[in-house]
């Protein structure tokens, strides 16, 4: 009894670096983040109760939704797209051959790459009039495209352009290669398994945890975009690219409307802990754990 | 140039040995995907590269020569100055803001690493009870995306100046500050690291009569310098790339720090002088680029890891 305590004593004493900061840093903002989705706030006067009016506000605000379907329009681009590219890559980055770690740090180099740099770098590739994708399909004949200024363009070509940051995932993906049992192929290439056949019937079920656990942290990455399109395009055109964590932001520091901005805050959270219960509860039935 | 090696060995865990028996195989279909699998890969490499060399040749250009049609990909005339015109720019004050992102940095290092070391010893190495459950609260706070704590740190940093006579806001702390108390993302990396640690090792220090801190202090720590290297590195990363810490906490443009910098001086350029951005973005970007080539199996090792446990 007295050794429990004395454990419990050393043991939280090593913890209470974590243990104030969650409670500084994390808890007490949530909770705090609570209150003020009730009330009326603006920084300068006191929070003052107004119940659940944002969360009606919200409800009926157009632009809430424009920026939640927007986040998740984006989210249906862009994630299909990066899972079969880093997915993709790392098979192909698999296979033996002349060069490859060169060829794995050169896929590599562009998750390095700080965000704003990123950015800049886009906007210029992306310029209408003298960037250098326009440049590339006039020479082979085909339209310029408008790109990030066209209404219809803007959001699918920042999907796009998340393709070339998936480098982090094919590290991932290529470790998780590495740990399928060499036995597992033999056996299928004795049954006669083409080369699509073994990547279908072993390969992709014995990744699945690791696809599933990069599936689960690129949703909830989607409400963190922000850099990308505040530095791009500002949400624009006509609010085209203007996603949750802009509209959030905005709300809050621009707008000073801190009660409507937890409100929203609040309505993200619970949906975050919605997506990561219902993936748990999922990946017991889809994905296969080795050994487990 | 170093290279990419990933290999379940190399993973910060160790693993378990798999007796993978030598494969035979028919060597002539093997070899025809084999240089299949090199074209594709060759080509989309291409396409990876493209955008880097494209900001190379714009950064050595001058202005007249960015928006040529079609696009030229050698610059003529040369003009290396163009860095040094970002440097010395009146615009924006690289200098200045290299100098905020080096101390916001070496803070954000510093804390990280200690505070979380401590922490992750605390979660692999004692047990008690409660341990489980809290581990899982750490866990889950990976979850939390940023923007929904932003406001309400806005805030409790606004109350910590408001009540205390430390000044929050305007001031680098609550970019650095948060660091010391561990990330939950650093936490969990050296826990994993710690438990491949036999408890032996502390278990004969302690009966020598060494206390808890000193088998944290003298012996695991400097058994972990590679997972400890690891979390130093993403977490430099980190503080050197983050964008909207500074956007929501940095208020007079003498404490931006270089990716805030980088912004301002697009704005404030109205995107014109090509060269001069693309130079910029070069330089904000060359120190990340270096560091990973210093340290590519080390970096690589960490995302592995931290991707699959």
């Amino acid at each position: 009894m007295k050794r429990d305590v004395q454990q419990f004593a050393k043991g939280m004493a090593f913890l209470s670096p974590w243990t104030v900061g969650f409670l500084v840093f994390t808890l007490v903002p949530i909770g705090l983040s609570f209150y003020f989705s009730l009330t009326k706030f603006n920084l300068l006067q006191p929070p003052k109760f107004i119940g659940m009016h944002n969360y009606v506000d919200l409800f009926n605000d157009k632009l809430f939704w424009k920026a939640t379907w927007n986040t998740c329009y984006y989210t249906l681009m862009a994630l299909p797209a990066g899972l079969l590219v880093s997915l993709g890559l790392a098979l192909l980055l698999n296979v033996e051959m002349p060069g490859r770690g060169i060829w794995r740090t050169i896929i590599f180099m562009p998750s390095l790459v700080p965000i704003v740099s990123c950015a800049l770098i886009w906007m210029w590739l992306l310029n209408p009039r003298s960037g250098l994708l326009n440049g590339i399909l006039q020479a082979m004949g085909l339209p310029r495209s408008p790109w990030l200024s066209d209404p219809n363009w803007a959001m699918p070509t920042l999907a796009l352009m998340s393709v070339w940051g998936v480098g982090n995932s094919v590290v991932i993906y290529l470790a998780g290669l590495q740990d399928v049992p060499q036995e597992l192929y033999e056996a299928a290439e004795l049954d006669g398994a083409s080369v699509l056949g073994r990547v279908w019937h072993v390969t992709l079920p014995m990744l699945s945890p690791v696809i599933f656990f990069n599936l689960v942290m690129a949703i909830i990455g989607a409400l963190q975009v922000f850099e990308i399109p505040y530095i791009m395009t500002n949400g624009g055109p006509t609010h085209r690219t203007y996603f949750l964590s802009m509209y959030l932001y905005d709300n809050a520091f621009i707008y000073l409307q801190m009660g409507y901005a937890s409100a929203m805050a609040w309505i993200m959270l619970l949906f975050v802990l919605t997506m990561t219960g219902l993936a748990f509860l999922v990946s017991g039935r889809l994905v296969h754990y080795q050994g487990k | 140039m170093s290279a990419i090696e990933t290999k379940s060995a190399q993973t910060i865990s160790p693993q378990a040995v798999r007796g993978a028996a030598p494969v035979k195989r028919q060597p002539r279909r093997k070899h025809a995907h084999r240089w299949a699998a090199l074209a594709a890969v060759v080509l989309i490499c291409a396409g990876y590269l493209l955008p880097f060399i494209w900001m190379l040749s714009t950064s050595l250009k001058r202005v007249d020569q960015t928006s040529t049609d079609p696009p030229q990909i050698i610059p003529h005339p040369f003009v290396p100055g163009n860095f040094w015109s970002v440097i010395n720019s009146k615009t924006a004050h690289f200098p200045l803001y290299t100098r905020n992102t080096l101390v916001i940095a070496a803070l954000t290092v510093a804390g990280t690493t200690l505070s979380s070391a401590v922490v992750a010893y605390g979660f692999a190495k004692i047990r008690f009870k409660g341990r489980g459950f809290l581990f899982a609260m750490m866990l889950s706070t990976m979850m939390i995306p940023f923007p929904v704590l932003m406001l309400p740190l806005f805030i409790v940093f606004r109350f910590i100046g408001d009540h205390t006579p430390i000044q929050m806001l305007g001031t680098f702390k609550p970019l650095w500050l948060p660091a010391w108390f561990g990330s939950a993302f650093s936490i969990f990396l050296l826990r994993q690291f710690f438990m491949t640690i036999p408890d032996d090792i502390g278990e004969a220090a302690r009966i020598d009569g060494c206390s808890e801190w000193g088998i944290f202090w003298r012996i695991m720590l400097p058994l972990s310098r590679p997972a400890l290297s690891v979390v130093a590195l993403f977490s430099f990363m980190w503080a050197w790339n983050n964008f909207l810490g500074p956007l929501l906490f940095l208020q007079r443009p003498e404490q931006y720090t270089l990716a805030l910098g980088l912004q301002a001086f697009q704005s404030a350029q109205g995107g014109t002088d090509w060269n001069l951005l693309m130079a910029a973005s070069l330089l904000v970007m060359l120190p990340v680029l270096i560091l990973f080539f210093l340290a590519q199996k080390t970096f690589i090792r960490g995302i592995a890891t931290t991707g699959l446990k």
